[in-house]
């Protein structure tokens, strides 16, 4: 294994790491509820009455992130995302996500941070599970293909 | 102001707090989040640090959480009470995997970065969407 100094960035990843953690415990302390994205989002398209409004508040602030981020920093703070897959690929990829989210009930957010948080099994069981199909997937597209 | 509109104001500053963390700590750049899953490439290390680092806070928020049986606002504090470690949880888990590392997007991320207007990221939006949408009606299981 080499490391990639170049692209290394721990303090900005720490930092935006520990805003995560915030934004977790803030809304379970204060809102009553696990910040994760997939439930939040799934929980939208299966509206209850009185179990709306929260996910839509939630889900517009993310919108708003990137603008606000733009508002506060330089032009070139944050460098444009960069996507290797083409629009193919990327429709199964979504569609892989969203199916897999809800039968695992939760993603990076709901099991990887909130999950290891709470030092529930079952969420160390499905951070371990993702994390190691996303290292074989990557494998296989970056190394064999 | 209402107590709703003091609600939904909080979730909106939450959702926004966390779509920031998730800009700057490089999660919404897919190129970094494969430059962290590519082990047998030249590795970055970055993401083990935006876990630790959201975790090291969430832990003692946690902690907190259990010892509590109401939110802030005096309302229902809602942690999950699913323990089983099954099927649906392996599949979903490595089915998730799978498109995470093809893409280089989890769903917030591909959120987040939907709203810079980046194409890749809305189509990555709607298909997870529509993901969502054929679980829901084909599961059989009902949801608890």
């Amino acid at each position: 294994m080499t490391i990639d100094w170049a692209n290394f960035t721990p303090w900005m990843s720490l930092g935006g790491g520990i805003l995560l953690g915030i934004a977790s415990a803030v809304f379970i302390l204060v809102n009553g509820r696990i910040l994760g994205i997939s439930g939040i989002l799934g929980g939208l398209l299966a509206p209850k009455t009185g179990d709306v409004g929260w996910r839509i508040a939630f889900v517009l602030g993310m919108l708003a992130a990137p603008m606000t981020l733009s508002l506060l920093t330089p032009d070139d703070f944050l460098s444009a995302p960069r996507i290797d897959a083409d629009y193919v690929m990327i429709g199964i990829a979504g569609l892989l996500v969203g199916y897999g989210t809800r039968l695992g009930s939760g993603c990076t957010s709901g099991h990887g941070v909130c999950g290891l948080s709470r030092l529930s099994p079952r969420s160390l069981v499905a951070t371990g599970i993702f994390m190691a199909a996303g290292f074989a997937i990557v494998f296989v597209i970056r190394h064999l293909l | 102001m209402t107590h709703t509109t003091v609600h939904r104001l909080s979730e909106f500053a939450v959702g926004l707090l966390f779509g920031l963390g998730l800009l700057l700590s490089g999660m919404t750049d897919p190129g970094k989040v494969l430059g962290f899953l590519d082990l047998a490439g030249a590795w970055d290390p970055s993401l083990a640090l935006v876990m630790g680092g959201a975790i090291a806070v969430g832990f003692f928020a946690f902690g907190a959480a259990k010892n509590r049986t109401t939110n802030f606002f005096g309302g229902a504090l809602h942690l999950p009470t699913a323990k089983d470690i099954d099927k649906r949880l392996v599949i979903g888990g490595l089915l998730f995997g799978a498109g995470w590392g093809m893409a280089g997007f989890c769903p917030g991320p591909g959120i987040v970065t939907m709203a810079t207007g980046e194409p890749k990221a809305v189509v990555f939006v709607i298909a997870m969407i529509a993901g969502m949408l054929v679980f829901q009606f084909t599961d059989r299981k009902p949801k608890s």
